[in-house]
Formats: structure tokens, sequence, C-alpha cells
């Protein structure tokens, strides 16, 4: 019986990285994604449907099922903790750090130290394993603004080219992680429809390796 | 307080509503009658217990998911039980003490203080069997074979049965010998399959024999077909990787003999429950899930803490979980019968049989507007004083 696969995509930056990809591993959408307001799309290859979600989103559809695939960030992935999938291939695609931040030349203060990130619970890992106590702000964006008005001394967020973070006075400090684009496979999927799968997986493999090469 | 503090319950504890709950207990019924018919011995396990005796051998996880209150009566901490495979451990190492081959099953109500995934229960009903006191495959079969039937039973459709075995990744670890520190990372790649960390990891040491070999294991996952290749690919293991190859061998051979409905899913790198189990690890999947049906596999001399190390397998699943498979159950429409009927005992008599004969008569109050249930049957006086059951068009 020819079960039917769904591929959860990340939303924005990640999405502009990834289409292409696809493109190269031959799965092509059935309409302009970027000109559709459709959440969910069929492709050229019989059965494999793309959903269009927020980055942050993708884990979850993933990890409960209601995709079997999706194409996921580093950072959100570390943030979710990843239970409930498997995450076999690398994508290589929207690569780019996870660093602290603090104003340019800030020293760094005594004691508790007041961070201020998306990534809650990546930030209380990482500082915990420094051996920094931390008071952890939750933000859901503009990071840069809270060290400058005072909000806390340091961020955690993903670095590209820094420009954004120079550009607001502050400087990148402390590497936490290489970020990019995973594949990720909810566990049951896999055991389930692994004949369908399995061939997904070995052209997008391709498709990367063909890029690197 | 505002209303919805009376009626609001806590995150994952349900209630169940009819006609589910009557669906699910049906289905106890059934099963714990299969489970019977095998030979296995019912057994009820009390639901607070001493933490040492519930937390025996079964790991941080099952710590943590364990509600814990303090006995008044001895200032022990108690645990309310999460899990029931390590109580029935204890039954079968401390209280029975059989000698030869125990069986055992159960059916109990545990609670959780944390759901398995963000819409998991926290109050599932547990329901599964144990076999103690033999090491074997036939008894690997045995409780696969069982648990298959369960939920063939329970009418589980396209079923997915996935099997692995830890003594192959125990087997080339020890032969390994990797620091503690990489081999707890190797650990949580391999459960997570994060195939592009594996390679870097184990860079250092990827001349040695054993080392490649577990990098391979990764690769190792997909239909019966793969147990050739990793003959091939782990030629040269220890004889406990080759011995748990052939094991896997027949149980597939004779899983694809006697259910050839049920696919078949092998990953050698699968590490569930990889603290406590011992050899065979299984669990069931249906399509639209998302998780496993049923989990179980091998767990070897868990009760050496209660005093006797004995070999064991066995499986379980959530009877709530089991019960959503399927569709809504019709309920027998009940017979209306006056209430007045309980005053006569001719009439009480034909209630009885009725009853007996496995329909459902509801008396309905004198005053009550209901006079009949949509469209049942209902029991009339006759002019005579006697009673009659009518047919629902007659009314």
């Amino acid at each position: 019986m020819p079960q039917s696969l769904t591929l959860a995509l990340s939303k924005g930056r990640i999405l502009d990285d990834t289409l292409p990809l696809l493109a190269d591993a031959g799965i092509h959408p059935a309409e302009d994604i970027n000109k559709s307001r459709k959440l969910i799309f069929d492709t050229n290859l019989p059965g494999v449907r793309l959903l269009v979600i927020r980055a942050t989103d993708v884990p979850t559809y993933v990890s409960l099922g209601a995709a079997d695939l999706g194409v996921s960030g580093k950072d959100v992935l570390m943030e979710h903790g990843g239970e409930g999938m498997y995450e076999p291939l690398d994508l290589r695609i929207a690569a780019c750090r996870l660093m602290t931040a603090a104003i340019k030349g800030a020293p760094r203060p005594e004691g508790r130290r007041r961070v201020a990130t998306k990534f809650v619970n990546t930030a209380k890992r990482w500082y915990a394993e420094q051996g920094i106590q931390v008071d952890l702000i939750k933000l859901y964006g503009g990071m840069e603004l809270a060290p400058i008005m005072g909000l806390a001394d340091e961020i955690v967020d993903i670095v590209d080219t820094g420009n954004t973070l120079r550009a607001n006075g502050l400087e990148p400090r402390e590497f936490i992680a290489d970020i990019s684009s995973r594949l990720v496979v909810n566990q049951a999927s896999m055991k389930m429809k692994y004949r369908q799968i399995q061939p997904l997986l070995e052209r997008l493999t391709a498709a990367v390796e063909a890029r690197t090469a | 307080m505002s209303r919805a503090d009376h009626w609001l319950l806590p995150d994952g504890m349900d209630e169940v509503l009819p006609p589910r709950a009557r669906q699910i207990e049906n289905l106890r019924r059934k099963l714990l009658d299969l489970f019977h018919s095998w030979g296995y011995e019912l057994v009820l396990p009390p639901k607070v217990e001493f933490l040492e005796s519930l937390l025996t051998g079964a790991g941080h996880d099952l710590e943590l998911q364990t509600f814990k209150v303090t006995d008044q009566l001895s200032g022990r901490m108690m645990g309310v039980s999460a899990d029931v495979t390590p109580q029935v451990a204890r039954m079968d190492a401390h209280s029975m003490q059989f000698d030869g081959v125990a069986r055992f099953c159960y059916s109990a109500e545990i609670v959780r203080t944390q759901p398995d995934n963000l819409l998991g229960s926290r109050s599932p009903i547990q329901i599964g069997a144990e076999l103690f006191g033999d090491g074997g495959a036939d008894s690997d079969l045995e409780i696969l074979s069982l648990m298959t039937d369960s939920l063939l039973l329970a009418g589980a459709e396209n079923l997915c049965l996935d099997l692995g075995h830890v003594g192959i990744y125990r087997a080339l670890i020890v032969e390994a010998g990797l620091p503690d520190e990489t081999e707890a990372a190797l650990f949580d790649i391999l459960q997570h399959k994060r195939l592009a960390e594996l390679q870097p990891l184990l860079a250092p040491w990827q001349e040695q024999q054993p080392v490649q070999m577990l990098l391979r294991l990764s690769g190792l996952n997909g239909g019966p077909e793969v147990l050739a290749s990793a003959r091939e690919q782990l030629q040269g293991a220890p004889a406990a990787v080759t011995d748990a190859l052939q094991e896997l061998q027949e149980l597939v051979e004779a899983l694809q003999q006697q259910y050839p409905q049920v696919n078949l899913y092998l990953d050698l790198s699968e590490l569930r429950g990889y603290h406590y189990h011992t050899g065979l690890v299984f669990a069931a999947y249906v399509p639209g899930l998302g998780q496993a049906l049923a989990k179980g596999g091998r767990y070897d001399d868990i009760g050496r803490v209660f005093g006797r190390a004995r070999p064991a397998t066995g499986f379980s699943t959530d009877l709530k979980m089991l019960a959503s498979l399927q569709g809504n159950l019709q309920a027998r429409t009940p017979v209306a019968a006056p209430a007045a009927i309980l005053r006569d005992t001719k009439g009480r008599a034909l209630v009885t049989q009725l009853r007996e004969a496995g329909e459902r008569v509801v008396f309905i109050p004198r005053n009550s507007c209901s006079s009949a249930v949509d469209g049942g049957k209902s029991i009339q006086q006759l002019a005579d004083g006697s009673w009659q059951l009518m047919a629902a068009d007659k009314i």
C-alpha cells in the first residue's frame, strides 16, 4: 500500500536555501511556494507533500508525527531536544554559528549574569557546562536591544556575518555551536515507511554531496 | 477561585467517559483472557511502594517519572507506580520463587510525572505480560507472538514490528574500550541517528575494527534484508554479535511465517531502554500514531537486588491508546420498563430473564418525561396485569 509522505519546511531564510536543494534532489513543488499563500503543496513525486511552517514548529510537527520528515535548523533542534526524531542528514544549508554576544568592550559582570535569548534550554545547558550561573530572559526577537537597554549583560543568538551585532555596538564573544539545517525524520515514520523514506534520503544525500564536492 | 479551578484536570490526566470506558474495559477483559489462555498468571501490584523497590535497575528516567510521597507511618519515601515491570520482577524474585519458567500478566493504572511526549498521557493503563526463568530465543518468540496476537485482537491494522538487539552494541562497545565521555556521546548520537556527528566523534579511533563496526551499525536498519548485510559488515565481530544476529534471523523467519500480514523493520542501532535491556528489544507501530503502540524486550537479572537474578522478557502497552484504535462501540439499546415493575414479582422475573439473555433493561420512573428509550423495545403492562415485551415500533 503506497503511503503518503509529508515533509515540513521551515519558513523564511532556511526556505530560500531549501528549495534549490530539493530541486537538485528532483523534488519540485507543484506551484511556486513564494508566490502562494497556501501552506500545503503537492510535488512532482506522487504522495510527497510539502508543508511550509514556522521554523520553531517543525520539530513539534515531526516529533508528534503530524509530518514524517522536516527541515529544521540545528539551533531549533538543540532547543527542542529532538526527542522522537532521527536526524540522519546534515543538509549543509543556512550555515551560521550560535554564539554569546555583549556590548563591545563591556567587562564581564561579577556573580550571576543576565542573559537574554530565544534559546533558553540551550543557553541554560551551555552556561551550566561552563560553570557560570545565569538568569535567563526569554525574548522572541531583536536580541541585540537587550544589552543596550540594560535588560541583560549578554545575549545568546545565531550569528551569520555579525553585521547586525556590529551595527548595534555589540561583539560576538563565546562560540557555542555550528549551526546548519538538518533533515529530521519521525521515529515511527522511519520504521513504518522506510521503503519510501530511504530513497528520498538517498536522493537528498546525493544532492548535498554533489554541492559540496 | 475561578470556576475553572473546580473542574479543570491536571495536564495529561484524563477521565474516560461512556462509551469509551466500556470499550476499554471490554478490551482489558479480552486481553487478560488471552494472557490466561497462554498460561500467564494475573498479578495485582500495589499502587504505592517504597522507592527503593520501585526504582531498582530501571535507571534515571523512571526516577524522574515517579511521583513521590512520604510514608507517614515509616518516614520513608514512597513512589506511585510509574511502570509495573519492576514490581512484577520483585514478585518473581521475592514473593513467588517459582523455580522453573514463571509467567505473569497485569493491567494497572499508573501515573507519571512527565508524559512520553507533548500529547502523551500521564495516566495510562499499562497492560502487559512478563516471562521469567528462560533466557532463550523460544521465550523471546513467545513474548513477541503474544504481543502481536494482543495487538491484532485489539484491531491493530497494518502493524509494523521493530526489532533490535542491544547485545550487539554492548559487545562492540566493550571491545572498543572508548573513554566514558565518548561512549556517552556515541550513545546519544546513535539514539537520534545524528549521522553527521558520528564520523567526527569516532575519527581518533577509526583504525580499530570494533569502532569501524560501530560506525557501520548506524546504517544497519531497514527490512529483513538488513541481517544479511549485517553478517557481511560485522564479520570478525565478537561471538555475542554473531549469536545476536543468528537469533534475530530465526525470529524474523518465524514471524514472517506466522504473521505474513505484519511488516518487519530491523534496527541494529536501536538502543531504547539500553540501561536495563540486555538482549532483544522490540516495539510495535501502526500508521497514524506517531509513537510506539507497544514495547518490550529482554531484561535479564533485574531481580538480582531482590535476591534472585533470573532471565526475563516481556512487553507492555497502554490500554487507553490501544482502545483508541477501535471505532466507537455501539452499545445495545436498552429495553425500557416502567419502574412500577419493581413492585411486581412476575414483572421482575421477566426483567431478570431478559437481562440473563443479554438485554439491558432500564426502569423508567413514573413521572419521568422519557417513557421509552429512543428506538428501543419496551415492557408494557397489559389490561389483565401481565407484562409484555413490545417491539420499538409498537409504542
